[in-house]
């Protein structure tokens, strides 16, 4: 493993499989016990420095270094310093003088961690920065399809939405690929970007063709000023051509999983019936985001399991 | 005070002596002796005409910790230019003729380079109306080119009427070619590798089509049009256009377009530098584009279709390059390398030989800001504006040991060709052995 986790191809196939198989392992190991706690990281202080609201990612990450004994600070960048424009660099230092050993970074440039990565000597884990990347979801994300469906190898993945401003869609393209999976990006072309032909991914407009085809069906949140910028016309259009609705759900093949990140817009991207369908693993990703975290922490800090 | 130098190259051709006396060039020949003179040894030197730069960021007034008109000018003289234009956009604007006059009589104070001020197009650079041309051209500072640079003048009927006023005054304006609409929070040239560093994308048809829209208003008009910094190869392909069908119509060219590419953002160890992903020395505006752009800016700049290199040199405070990509100015440091990058880019490629530098780097973009005196020839009776280069030299870039006061050098850690021995304005030494004489 690298010392820093800041985009899914910091991660080659051995290491992502390394991350998958520790978190299962963190699974079997806490499964029925009264105190989900390990002893792993007790000294060590991670620190969660978040300067966009994300609460569901931040919890993640907290309850996960809180399991595995960590102190943990978290930094929000709402009544801090940051809010009198201290910068980037000098909360590093100051979080470096504080001795964190990792720091978990969400901010809404794009490439910020890498920047952080430059100024700190702990680890640096990219919580989602900008449109950029999100490793640890697509972590989660393949190892939900992995517990599902058993296999990551050759299982076809639809991702959905607004791949153009997705962190989670970049990840997952990159991570699902290295890890031999095949997907294909839907989209409306405004919501593709130019240059997306470079990516390993094929590119479909039709969502109706590809729904029949697929093993796992990813959609992604489709955030309302979207429209106004005239991306696509109204959210009712949007929805009709590119929303998983129950009829959409009934052309998937048998076994065929919907995921969705989180938090879900209803009615727009997803439909309540399929989000609540037994197909829909949307609530057990939010689990499996903590043993993943836990597992990435653990393998940055406490080194390969014996 | 007069100067003899020795056995130096004139546009790299035959060794002669350069006699320069009175602010002139008063001989040139072989062996010549003049008793009192200041000998230079210019020998396996190459002499050029001193550079004009179209397009220098000095700062001053206002961000005088980024650069100052007086470090901005030793800057200059270090990269053997003689003349450079101070864009607009101080704080205050160069909007009107107190303030082009104030820029003016720094740099004729700091005595290095002449510092010829260029007018803001429109007022505070707002793009709604125009400043008052009129009264920066009869100023002091004597204005003629005007540029609302770092913004475009994106509206067609202000850009139209812009164009035909300043034909009194026997001006150009020089465009800042980038439709805003096209590139709303845009961060660096749109294409693969914004897609996957989730960077917002600045499409080449954002230049391309403000470019195609002023030719057209320039040849409708009769008037000059300067576009600056020239970045895609489409632009070549407009601009080729335009002359072709008789339009006055001039471009620039920086030297950092002529050599980086947007994989840079991405990071690299070309050249000796080492950079991480996402540092921001590499973000300018119009952004580093593709291999493909490279190669046709070189190509438009040998044929001529790119009349000149212009800097664009653009000093930023630390605070202002350290930081996230998106929160970081655009622009980087060029002055003292801008030479050596052409040397890099047009002359070991054998594109240009040093003639066409001197077109390309003094003589044209004289002519385009109807500067006197700066652009001639190395010539008996010419003004004695002059550098003296080793072309053999080569040197890795070291942003500490730069006169600028910034030091967000592009070039940092990059081994670089030729090395700027001597500048000479109006016959004074501003540079001898490499170092600025004040």
């Amino acid at each position: 493993m690298k010392r820093h986790l800041l985009e899914a191809a910091d991660l080659d196939r051995a290491d992502a499989t390394l991350v998958l198989d520790t978190a299962a392992q963190i699974d079997a190991a806490l499964a029925g016990r009264e105190v989900k706690k390990l002893p792993t990281l007790r000294g060590r202080t991670v620190v969660n420095l978040f300067y966009e609201d994300s609460t569901r990612t931040r919890i993640s990450f907290e309850l996960a270094a809180k399991r595995l004994s960590a102190d943990v600070l978290n930094f929000s960048a709402k009544g801090s310093s940051v809010s009198k424009g201290e910068s980037l660099k000098d909360t590093a230092l100051t979080l470096e003088a504080m001795g964190s050993d990792a720091v978990v970074v969400r901010h809404s440039a794009s490439g910020a961690p890498h920047r952080l990565a430059t100024w700190v000597r702990g680890s640096v884990v990219n919580a989602g920065d900008g449109t950029h990347e999100h490793p640890t979801q697509a972590l989660l994300d393949a190892y939900t399809i992995r517990s599902r469906l058993g296999r990551l190898e050759g299982v076809r993945v639809a991702v959905v939405g607004d791949v153009l401003h997705s962190r989670v869609a970049r990840s997952n393209v990159r991570l699902l690929s290295t890890l031999g999976a095949e997907v294909t990006l839907v989209a409306p072309p405004t919501l593709l970007p130019v240059g997306v032909g470079s990516w390993p991914a094929e590119v479909s407009y039709d969502l109706d063709a590809v729904l029949p085809k697929v093993d796992v069906v990813m959609m992604l949140r489709v955030q309302a000023e979207r429209m106004t910028a005239s991306f696509f016309p109204s959210a009712r259009e949007y929805s009709r051509r590119y929303g998983l609705d129950a009829r959409r759900m009934g052309v998937l093949s048998d076994d065929a999983i919907v995921m969705h990140p989180g938090p879900m817009n209803r009615g727009m991207e997803i439909a309540a019936e399929v989000a609540d369908s037994a197909r829909s693993t949307i609530v057990e990703q939010v689990g499996n985001g903590v043993s993943v975290r836990m597992a990435v922490l653990y393998l940055l800090l406490g080194g390969a399991p014996s | 005070m007069t100067v003899l130098i020795t056995g130096a190259r004139p546009y790299g051709e035959d060794a002669a002596d350069l006699l320069l006396r009175d602010g002139r060039i008063a001989a040139i020949g072989e062996s010549l002796s003049v008793p009192g003179a200041q000998v230079v040894d210019g020998t396996g030197l190459v002499a050029l005409p001193g550079l004009v730069d179209l397009h220098t960021h000095l700062r001053e007034p206002g961000r005088e910790d980024a650069e100052t008109v007086e470090t901005g000018s030793r800057a200059a003289a270090l990269g053997g230019y003689t003349a450079v234009h101070a864009m607009a956009n101080t704080d205050p604007v160069a909007d009107t003729a107190g303030v082009v006059e104030q820029v003016w009589r720094l740099g004729r104070d700091a005595g290095l380079v002449d510092v010829v001020p260029v007018g803001a197009v429109t007022v505070g650079l707002a793009g709604e109306r125009l400043a008052e041309l009129g009264a920066m051209a009869d100023s002091a500072a004597r204005v003629r080119v005007f540029s609302d640079d770092g913004h475009c003048v994106a509206d067609p009927a202000l850009m139209r009427r812009a164009l035909e006023y300043v034909k009194a005054l026997d001006g150009v304006v020089a465009q800042h070619a980038e439709e805003p609409r096209l590139t709303v929070g845009a961060q660096m040239h749109e294409g693969e590798r914004s897609a996957r560093l989730g960077l917002t994308g600045w499409p080449a048809a954002a230049e391309e089509a403000v470019i195609a829209r002023d030719v057209l208003l320039a040849g409708h008009v009769g008037a000059r049009l300067h576009v600056c910094h020239v970045s895609t190869a489409g632009s070549v392909e407009i601009l080729r256009w335009a002359k072709e069908r008789g339009v006055q119509v001039t471009a620039e060219v920086t030297p950092h377009h002529l050599l980086l590419t947007d994989a840079c953002a991405e990071g690299h160890s070309d050249g000796g530098g080492r950079w991480g992903p996402y540092d921001p020395v590499f973000k300018v505006n119009p952004p580093l584009r593709t291999d493909a752009d490279v190669e046709a800016l070189r190509a438009g700049l040998a044929e001529g279709v790119l009349d000149c290199v212009a800097t664009d040199h653009a000093p930023h405070a630390v605070e202002d390059k350290e930081t996230e990509w998106a929160s970081a100015r655009p622009g980087m440091l060029e002055l003292e390398q801008a030479l050596s990058v052409v040397v890099a880019t047009m002359v070991e490629t054998a594109r240009l030989d040093w003639r066409g530098v001197a077109d390309r780097m003094s003589v044209r973009p004289a002519a385009i800001a109807r500067l006197d005196g700066h652009g001639r020839p190395l010539a008996p009776g010419e003004p004695a504006n002059l550098l003296l280069l080793d072309p053999g030299a080569r040197s890795v870039v070291d942003p500490s040991g730069l006169a600028s006061r910034s030091r967000n050098s592009p070039y940092a850690g990059r081994e670089l060709p030729g090395r700027v021995v001597a500048t000479f304005l109006r016959g004074t030494p501003t540079v001898l052995d490499g170092k600025a004489v004040r």
